[in-house]
């Protein structure tokens, strides 16, 4: 190898290494992240980012040289230099895989207990919940919301250091409508109103089908599978207006099934809680979905089968 | 080339009609089941065009939302179960009793019965559409697939099983073939690569393809006996469902991919003039694949019910997978560097495989970590992953392959320059639609949803263009084809000048492949040894010289 | 390669002949069926996993109310199905030996041993008080049981099949009884499916 090959060879690893450093924490491919959470899974996106842009400009700069470089001259028959490995090569280039995704892992890992993922109130599958007995009652749609604590996120390290006590709030996923149950205040609301700041731990049902949480702002999902519980920890912090999505196919209206996280002042969310509160104890006749549920899902309503005994059926578990 | 089989006077000839019998002939049935996969990928793509019409616009406006559901199951279910997996299938029995040596497969008769099964389990589903399509995706995920429409659901079961036995059946023939088969000479480590990876695919389908079937067999019963496996409603658990159907339905992906890396391997070194760089490696890394692949199932379902412990193993082991695949993308590389490259449509495709699936690997590698798949499952990234993977990976693999071992099928060789508009118009389409699906999902665009946030428009609608240059892009293809088998430029035995032993016979190859048993005269990816540059000997030539040496 | 019945074209019927005259000096087909019970142990191997899966994650095993089973029927069953294993063994023996008297006698009696064995399971199904729909151990056992039960039930149609085949003069020999070992490797093979599912479903 001359030196000339040398400098080229450096110079250009030096290029792809700033690329790759530059276009990692500068791709713009993610949406605000407004939780601590969402940052340190941010970090890991950004890491992985910077990694996967270098390998993608070595290979594919690597294949374009290549088939420029080495195409066959028209009047070359001949066959190449029968070059049948390089064993030192090879175990670097089985190494240097080794070593990225043994570095991920471990990454992936510290990012996973940041977040709550190990704590060992949430990581433990408790395993389906006998709802049988309960679906045999009258409010069928129901899974049972039992005390056990479930699958999911956890609260965080960093909060439990705090010694800050969440903020618990039920979810209740249906065919096509999230509802959030406050069971301190038992107002049932179909968006989910968070005060800023406060750790938030939700737990998570579903009364049919597999329906999943996702915020893309809080980069977290879980899935809401009948029958068990989830949880899923976060804390909100900065305030706005950010969609809640059903990730997982729940039916033909699975794409309209999406509300609002409200994550708002502390003061706000009082004021907010009181009034739902006032309004729930006023009218109880009051159709709760349709009332509140967002205006993409409400041309749906009927197609949906939302009718007068399911908002009864809403209203006996809200109580 | 002479008499080939003692019984017969004349060189028998193969028939049009022969094409489509209950015909034993290895070589017809690879055919088969080549133009059969083609016919539903045609089908397939149909689907992905309505559902990426739907899609250009935020509302649902094209189809129903049932019958969006609908597209997206049969277009997920086709293009696996009835155009990659048969395709593979299909190369696979036309190449590897060639590449061995060998007159047939073990079983023949089997090889006709696990054929004739995919029409059967295709015109089954397609035949959904007219009575009840199922519409719980491919993934089938219970409860809701029991509450989608019995017999939709039903008619999906009954054409998976019956694909999966032939896949199973498919896989026996597979695994008899290459391990009792050989020639005497051929050692394990003197097979093609190809064969590489049929072991390590087939190994795959025979151990994970019987787990689906028991799956849906339960779900069969939760579905019309009333049982509740899956159902929590009477105490059962549907997670159950999503650890039985992920142990086959991740192997599956690499059942879609193995035998493209195989393909790539043999067309790589053919076409660079170069022997493929540390064959040793890449054989075993299939091997390595394949085990792996019985270990990372639960990938797809970090955000399911499952307790952290498994998330955290799961992510250790998918993450393993990265290694071995890598040595075989640097493998690739390190093949055609330095060689002397023949650009042809065969090649082009083969190196544009390379260049897209490392687009998949490297999202794959993404996915693999919890935390992020905590955001990115089930998004449009997931999507734009696997397509990049299964397209940008399978497809333009078996493309390569088509574009290689046509003139060995048909003795003739396709056009270079509709070959060559075809690469471009299938790498830049493929680019078009998937790339722009991976920023979808990171900004909040979830999967299987026919209703979506209209701030995604602009990239919706370029994914949408790109899907129809995609569709465009294979006219030219099957005008080459079709051009090709009757009008092409006549093609010899050996017209690409390889070493592995298919190429030792005739193109089309004889009705039992070889005048007599092929001699093993040198290693499948010996290019550039022993033959000096300035001697231009072709390797007709140095075959004969090698029979007469062994006094034939 | 058993009978054939399509095989339209004449070129066709010589290439299959020569099919199976390579196939004399070379045999695969042992190694295919034990490519084939690999694949179907898998199947086994999904529905016990499903079955230790519920055993271990739901909070009652069985589930409440569920009624104990009876062991000594069943266990009788199982030493019966156990035994006809050697039973049949005894008939490869012979057949090794040239003596097709003697694989027909074991073979006739393996068969009577399966037939008792299905009997005993219908009896047992009828005499049991929960029904398949009944709770998730009901479905269980009846699946399990039924699948295996119909996995018993070919390998008794196989080993008819065998002595039905063993009437022809010289059709199995010392040389050639195909036949004979695959069956009897599938019977071996449901046998132990058997042992394990007696442990998961009646002892566990």
């Amino acid at each position: 190898m001359t030196t000339a090959n040398k400098i080229t060879i450096i110079v250009l690893a030096i290029l792809i290494a700033i690329i790759s450093l530059w276009y990692g924490q500068n791709h713009g491919l993610l949406p605000a992240a407004v939780a601590p959470e969402a940052e340190a899974i941010d970090g890991l996106f950004d890491f992985m980012m910077i990694i996967a842009t270098g390998l993608f400009l070595l290979i594919q700069g690597l294949l374009i040289y290549t088939a420029i470089r080495f195409r066959r001259k028209p009047s070359d028959d001949t066959d190449g230099p029968p070059i049948e490995g390089n064993v030192a090569l090879e175990i670097v280039w089985t190494g240097i895989p080794t070593v990225i995704v043994l570095i991920l892992s471990i990454y992936s890992f510290e990012v996973y207990s940041t977040i709550g993922g190990l704590n060992p109130k949430a990581a433990k599958d408790e395993g389906p919940q006998p709802v049988a007995e309960e679906t045999q009652s009258e409010q069928g749609l129901m899974a049972s919301a039992s005390d056990y604590l479930a699958l999911g996120l956890g609260e965080s390290p960093a909060n439990q250091a705090k010694n800050l006590t969440p903020l618990s709030i039920d979810v209740n996923a249906i065919q096509y409508a999230f509802l959030f149950t406050y069971p301190d205040t038992g107002v049932v609301a179909s968006e989910l109103h968070v005060p800023v700041g406060q750790p938030i731990q939700l737990n998570i049902s579903a009364g049919d089908v597999i329906h999943a949480f996702w915020v893309p702002q809080l980069r977290l999902k879980q899935d809401a599978i009948p029958g068990r519980e989830a949880q899923l920890s976060f804390t909100p912090e900065k305030p706005g207006t950010y969609p809640i999505i059903c990730a997982e196919l729940c039916g033909p209206y699975h794409g309209a099934m999406k509300t609002n996280l409200i994550i708002e002042s502390q003061q706000d969310y009082e004021a907010w809680l009181q009034q739902q509160q006032v309004a729930q104890s006023e009218s109880l006749d009051n159709a709760v979905a349709l009332e509140n549920s967002n205006s993409l899902l409400t041309p749906y309503a009927n197609q949906l089968g939302v009718n007068q005994q399911l908002l009864d059926e809403l209203k006996a578990y809200s109580q | 080339m002479t008499t080939p089989v003692s019984t017969s006077q004349t060189e028998p000839q193969r028939n049009w009609k022969d094409y489509f019998t209950f015909n034993t002939d290895h070589k017809v049935i690879g055919i088969q089941y080549l133009v059969t996969s083609f016919i539903f990928y045609l089908i397939g793509g149909a689907l992905a065009a309505a559902i990426r019409t739907e899609l250009a616009t935020p509302e649902s406006d094209f189809v129903d939302p049932e019958v969006y559901n609908q597209l997206f199951t049969v277009h997920g279910t086709v293009m696996i179960f009835l155009w990659i997996v048969p395709a593979g299938a299909g190369l696979a029995n036309y190449l590897i009793p060639l590449m061995i040596g060998a007159k047939d497969m073990a079983f023949p008769r089997l090889n006709a019965v696990a054929f004739w099964l995919i029409p059967v389990g295709g015109l089954l589903l397609m035949a959904s559409f007219f009575i009840e399509a199922p519409q719980a995706g491919w993934t089938s995920y219970p409860p809701l697939s029991l509450t989608m429409g019995q017999v939709g659901e039903e008619i999906w079961i009954l054409s998976v099983l019956i694909l999966g036995t032939s896949s199973i059946l498919g896989a026996i023939n597979f695994l008899a073939t290459i391990i009792k088969m050989r020639i005497p000479e051929m050692g394990w480590f003197d097979m093609p690569l190809f064969c590489w990876s049929m072991v390590a695919t087939a190994i795959m389908v025979l151990l994970s393809t019987p787990v689906l079937a028991a799956a849906l067999i339960m779900l069969s019963f939760d579905l019309l006996v009333g049982t509740s496996f899956f159902d929590p409603n009477g105490g059962g658990d549907p997670v159950v469902y999503q650890h039985m159907f992920w142990f086959y339905s991740h192997p599956a992906v690499y059942i879609m991919i193995l035998p493209f890396f195989g393909v790539i391997s043999d067309i790589l070194p053919v076409h660079a003039r170069k022997p493929i760089f540390g064959y040793r490696a890449i054989a075993l890394s299939s091997l390595a694949i394949s085990f792996l692949s019985l270990i990372v199932w639960a990938h797809h379902m970090f955000t399911t019910g499952t307790p952290a412990w498994l998330r955290i193993f799961f992510m250790a082991t998918t993450m393993a997978v990265a290694i071995p695949t890598g040595i075989k993308v640097f493998g690739w590389c390190a093949t055609i560097w330095g060689g002397k490259l023949r650009l042809n449509s065969a090649m082009l495709f083969g190196i544009g495989f390379v260049s897209s699936f490392v687009i998949g690997g490297l999202s794959g590698v993404m996915l693999a970590s919890t935390p992020f798949d905590l955001h990115a499952h089930d998004t449009y990234f997931v999507v734009g992953h696997f397509h990049y993977v299964l397209f940008g990976g399978s497809v333009l693999g078996l493309f390569g392959a088509i574009y290689h071992w046509f003139p060995k099928m048909t003795g003739r060789y396709m056009n270079e320059f509709w070959g060559k508009v075809h690469f471009w118009l299938t790498l830049i389409g493929l680019n078009i639609t998937f790339l722009p699906m991976h920023e979808l999902g990171l900004e909040g665009m979830n999967r299987r949803i026919a209703i979506y946030d209209a701030e995604f428009q602009p990239l919706n609608v370029v994914a949408t263009l790109g899907s129809y240059l995609l569709a465009v892009s294979t006219f030219p293809f099957m005008i080459n084809v079709v051009w090709a088998i009757f009008k092409g430029q006549p093609a010899s035995g050996n017209p690409w000048k390889a070493l592995t032993l298919e190429w030792q016979t005739s193109s089309p190859p004889l009705i039992e492949n070889f005048e007599e048993e092929p001699v093993l005269w040198c290693g499948p990816y010996d290019y550039g040894i022993d033959v000096p540059p300035e001697d231009q000997q072709s390797v007709q030539e140095l075959l004969s010289e090698v029979k007469t040496d062994m006094g034939r | 390669m058993q009978g054939s019945t399509v095989n339209p074209s004449q070129e066709e019927l010589q290439y299959a002949e020569t099919a199976t005259t390579e196939q004399e000096h070379e045999d695969h087909r042992m190694f295919g069926v034990v490519l084939f019970l690999v694949a179907e142990s898998m199947i086994f191997f999904g529905l016990f996993s499903a079955y230790l899966i519920y055993y271990f994650v739901m909070p009652e095993w069985p589930p409440e109310g569920t009624p104990e089973l009876e062991l000594l029927l069943p266990g009788v069953n199982s030493l019966i199905l156990i035994s006809s294993s050697f039973v049949m063994h005894r008939g490869q023996t012979a057949i090794k030996n040239d003596d097709v008297s003697g694989l027909r006698f074991w073979f006739t009696l393996t068969a009577i041993m399966g037939a008792i064995f299905l009997g005993g399971q219908v009896y047992e199904y009828s005499t049991l008080e929960f029904g398949l729909t009944t709770n998730l151990f009901a479905s269980c056992f009846y699946v399990l049981t039924g699948f295996h039960g119909m996995h018993v039930t070919l390998g008794l149609f196989l080993i008819l099949f065998v002595l039905l085949r063993s009437r022809r003069d010289n059709h199995y020999s010392s040389e050639s009884h195909f036949g004979v070992e695959a069956s009897e490797l599938y019977w071996h093979f449901v046998d132990v499916v058997w042992i394990i599912l007696f442990g998961l479903v009646y002892l566990l």
